[in-house]
């Protein structure tokens, strides 16, 4: 589950930590690969928007941004999340970071990709937009902190928006892989039936129903998270205001 | 006269305050301890105030983010002046050991049980209290029920542990893994489209024998260690190999019975059913005992200063 803008990782994976920051190099590292990544979502983004313009619906637009959504945008993150662990540069939370970033290459690959019948669903287009948006947010919003020029706009913008786009990224993704079930079970797609000489067998169809339903207790947790996250990011700002 | 009294400092009792490590609350003061009272003592007392936190769930402690002390220390040998200042957390609630692991060794056996003896609901009602036609599913089941009661034995009777209790919430975290997995495995083998071994009889006959041969292994290392620790205490020791030739992996590796328990009873166990579940769960316990080993070892080096150089961890010259 991606969740736009969520999770502990979202702060953590490649935002500099407060006590100790990275030093020169490290920093011009993160500021490239945060440019790097924002500048790529905007990419996307723009590529929905003129192919929307082009076309006059929004059916089908997963196809105008599918090159770039699979192949620069689930890997990287993960390339460059992976060295930056290895190299020490950011202490960060490895398993809510690979979480996410897991779950979102499994979104991409193993469902949108796998099922092509699904690629036409407008639950794709939903979640993909509402990943877009979260991430243009988040990528800008390391940059400026990375440089310490954050505007406020954006720091508001970033622990604001996922109140939409979270529930928006979440039912986009439930949608698809609800989409993509009879066209699993018919083909039986990455399954194994017994008898074989592994015995050993799985069910892609039963797994991806778990996956939904392991939505039911990890979306509220997330979500409640971020939420208190505002309040302490955002909230002492305003008291701060009120008192002025 | 008073240089005597300065002397006797010692003797004089002490006072204890015990206060709470995040909020530094005084929870509890205590008038005239004896300076030869022990922590675990002072746990005791600790808990006739505060009858909620009986004592093997407090850590007390000299500095609020500081290690535990440990129940033996004694009062007068501490850093602490004539009133001692503690620190206490509250641990959670506990369970002990023992209970842990008579739990977490019975669910395998009965579950384990269940599916070789095909108890309705699990496979298609045709199959129900029928018994595979293989062999090898009898062996293997009477090797896996073998193992559990040994372990089971051996948690009663041979093993003496150093903590008496764990955090409660362990037991449903470890019985979820151990149960877990043996219904998964059952499930494979004991299911009525089971292939048996490719190399048949002599790749199970081979299994056999390296599934016996540790699981002998594993228990002498247990004997070892038990033997290294009189009854009721908790004192530590460098293991080393005794008579028993099983023991003599001592030689090259910190914690044999972990490498008995993973290269020979569940390798074997791999080997026997061909079942890519239980490679699965040998691969899992694998990581899990190699973190374990590792910290033991680690201990090992850090308690005694003449520990033996070429001893690994877990496999000879390897990990």
């Amino acid at each position: 589950m991606t969740a736009p803008g969520t999770s502990k990782a979202a702060h953590s994976d490649v935002a500099p930590k407060k006590k100790k920051g990275p030093g020169a190099l490290a920093t011009a590292y993160l500021v490239i690969y945060n440019v790097v990544m924002t500048a790529g979502w905007l990419v996307i983004a723009v590529g929905l928007v003129r192919a929307y313009l082009a076309r006059g619906s929004y059916h089908g637009l997963y196809y105008s941004i599918e090159k770039p959504l699979k192949n620069w945008y689930s890997f990287i993150p993960i390339y460059v999340r992976l060295l930056s662990r290895v190299s020490g540069i950011v202490p960060s939370s490895v398993v809510l970071t690979g979480f996410q970033v897991m779950s979102r290459v499994f979104l991409t690959w193993a469902v949108t990709h796998s099922v092509r019948e699904v690629q036409s669903e407008d639950s794709v287009l939903l979640f993909v937009t509402a990943w877009t948006v979260t991430e243009i947010i988040r990528y800008s919003f390391y940059t400026f902190s990375l440089l310490n020029h954050l505007p406020y706009l954006i720091k508001w913008a970033r622990y604001t928006f996922f109140i939409v786009l979270y529930p928006m990224g979440v039912t986009g993704e439930l949608l698809t892989i609800y989409a993509a079930l009879p066209y699993v079970q018919k083909t039986g797609l990455y399954s194994v039936t017994l008898p074989n000489k592994y015995n050993f067998s799985f069910d892609y169809y039963t797994f991806l129903i778990l996956i939904m339903i392991s939505y039911i207790p990890l979306f509220p947790q997330l979500y409640f998270h971020m939420i208190r996250q505002r309040k302490k990011v955002l909230g002492h700002v305003e008291d701060y205001s009120k008192v002025e | 006269m008073k240089q005597q009294t300065f002397l006797f400092k010692g003797l004089s009792r002490r006072r204890v305050e015990i206060l709470d490590a995040k909020t530094k609350d005084k929870l509890c003061f205590l008038d005239k301890v004896e300076p030869n009272a022990t922590i675990g003592e002072i746990k005791s007392m600790f808990h006739k105030s505060h009858p909620q936190w009986y004592p093997a769930r407090q850590s007390i402690r000299l500095d609020p983010k500081g290690k535990s002390l440990k129940d033996e220390d004694v009062l007068q040998h501490l850093p602490v002046g004539t009133t001692a200042t503690f620190y206490f957390r509250d641990l959670g609630a506990q369970i002990s050991w023992v209970t842990v692991f008579l739990t977490e060794y019975t669910g395998p056996l009965v579950i384990y049980l269940m599916f070789y003896f095909r108890v309705p609901f699990i496979y298609a009602p045709k199959y129900d209290f029928t018994t595979s036609k293989h062999w090898v599913v009898h062996l293997a089941c009477m090797c896996h029920s073998f193992h559990y009661v040994k372990r089971l034995l051996e948690t009663l009777f041979v093993h003496r542990f150093s903590h008496g209790t764990m955090p409660l919430r362990n037991i449903f975290k470890n019985c979820t893994y151990y149960w877990g997995f043996a219904a998964w495995m059952a499930y494979y083998i004991n299911h009525p489209l089971y292939t048996p071994p490719i190399y048949g009889e002599q790749q199970i006959r081979l299994a056999l024998i390296i599934f016996l041969f540790c699981q002998i292994g594993n228990f002498s290392i247990h004997i070892a260690l038990r033997n290294l620790r009189p009854p009721g205490s908790k004192t530590r020791k460098i293991p080393y190999p005794t008579k028993n030739p099983f023991t003599w992996i001592f030689l090259l590796v910190s914690c044999p019975n972990y490498t008995y328990e993973v290269l020979g009873s569940w390798l074997g166990f791999t080997v026997m059913t061909q079942c890519l579940p239980v490679a699965f769960f040998t691969l899992v316990g694998f990581i899990q005992m190699t973190v374990w080993a590792k910290g033991k070892h680690r201990s090992y080096l850090k308690e005694f200063r003449d520990y033996p150089p070429l001893r690994s961890p877990i496999l000879p010259f390897i990990l």
